[in-house]
């Protein structure tokens, strides 16, 4: 039934969120660390292990997958409710900074991800 | 008559945030279609017509909330929430491969410490040139230019002042707007094409807004991997800037 891939979507959700507010407390920080990934971490773990205790039908993977194809409407109005006009007329410090940060940011892509690529290569050279 | 129509609007909130995404975005993939001949995706330009509709709605409310200031589009401020974004964030990782991040695991990591290490260098220089001297402001904006809550988590931490915290949020927001715009247009220089570099550029970015909005409007089948280490990077921020960065300010900057 397609309620039993939404109920399992919220119950990663929760999950996630709970153990995540809980990594924050341990660390000492005000804020929920990581866990929107710790929640698509266990999803992906019950996705790759389903089928050997229990199967995620066909019908329940369209609950998960309706939402995953809602992600770009969501998206767009997660751009509408943007504080656009206090970023703009936030003054040069804070335009100056961000602009920056994300620039140089992108920069540093293809450097780590070259990187990335010595550190697969050498793990799979030495298996 | 109209009063009527009104109060159904804004009875029905929820549902007319769907009606105006669904026009949004039929809107801006016509305007792809027709103006740029499908070059720039449909989803990149919906994504910037949402942007400069939240920018005139807060121009004309004076409120924070973009579009969801005006009373009969409530409901945009719930559907473009953070409950529903992380909602259908975790349900993009229903088609993630774990060998993917299993593989990239490790550079995935690297890049959210060096994502946050960068920024704030970059934030608290861009602060020093404009004459914020003492180590607390410096920390703080240079923490905003993490993310938009990671300044204020550090400037309050901290007790910096209302205005440079301010500050420090209009750092994250320019932040989460330009990688929201940007994302498309360089992720073809900069290699953004695989699950390896899409959780590479999520760590360094760290906005999940900004992740999740740049990633839509470039290769929606990359999303869980730059979401995945996006995640990360508030903590992570959080935990380091008011802390670890903010000695090391310090130890430079002694007032």
């Amino acid at each position: 039934m397609i309620v039993y891939g939404v109920a399992l979507l919220s119950a990663c959700l929760l999950s996630g969120a709970f153990l995540g507010d809980l990594l924050g407390e341990m660390l000492g920080v005000q804020a929920n660390v990581g866990g929107v990934g710790i929640a698509m971490l266990l999803l992906i773990l019950l996705h790759h292990y389903s089928g050997r205790q229990f199967a995620l039908g066909a019908e329940t993977a369209k609950g998960i997958t309706f939402w995953s194809a809602m992600y770009i409407p969501i998206v767009i109005a997660m751009a509408a409710k943007q504080n656009v006009y206090a970023a703009v007329t936030s003054g040069w410090v804070a335009v100056l900074a961000g602009v920056l940060a994300v620039v140089l940011s992108f920069a540093m892509v293809p450097v780590l991800s070259r990187m990335g690529n010595k550190i697969s290569g050498e793990t799979e050279g030495g298996s | 008559m109209l009063e009527l129509f009104v109060a159904v609007l804004e009875r029905h909130s929820l549902i007319v945030a769907f009606l105006f995404v669904g026009v949004v975005t039929w809107l801006s993939y016509l305007a792809s279609n027709v103006m740029t001949k499908g070059r720039v995706h449909g989803s990149a330009v919906a994504i910037i017509a949402g942007l400069v509709l939240a920018y005139f709605a807060g121009m004309f409310t004076g409120g924070q909330r973009g579009v969801a200031d005006i009373s009969i589009l409530a409901g945009v401020g719930v559907l473009g929430g953070a409950m529903f974004r992380d909602f259908a964030i975790v349900a993009t990782a229903f088609g993630a491969e774990l060998d993917a991040l299993k593989r990239s695991g490790l550079v995935g990591a690297l890049s959210i410490v060096l994502g946050v290490v960068l920024s704030f260098i970059v934030g608290g220089a861009v602060a020093l040139a404009f004459g914020y001297t003492d180590s607390v402001s410096i920390s703080t904006i240079g923490a905003g230019a993490a993310t938009y809550i990671v300044g204020p988590v550090t400037g309050s931490a901290l007790g910096a002042s209302s205005e440079v915290i301010a500050l420090s949020v209009g750092a994250g927001l320019i932040k989460s707007v330009l990688v929201m715009i940007g994302t498309p247009f360089v992720a073809p220089l900069i290699g953004l094409n695989n699950p390896q570099s899409a959780m590479i550029y999520g760590g360094l970015m760290g906005t999940t807004s900004g992740v999740a909005g740049g990633l839509a409007a470039t290769d929606p089948k990359l999303v869980p991997y730059g979401a995945m280490t996006a995640t990360f990077y508030t903590g992570v921020g959080c935990l380091l800037a008011p802390s670890v960065l903010f000695l090391l300010v310090q130890a430079v900057n002694p007032t």
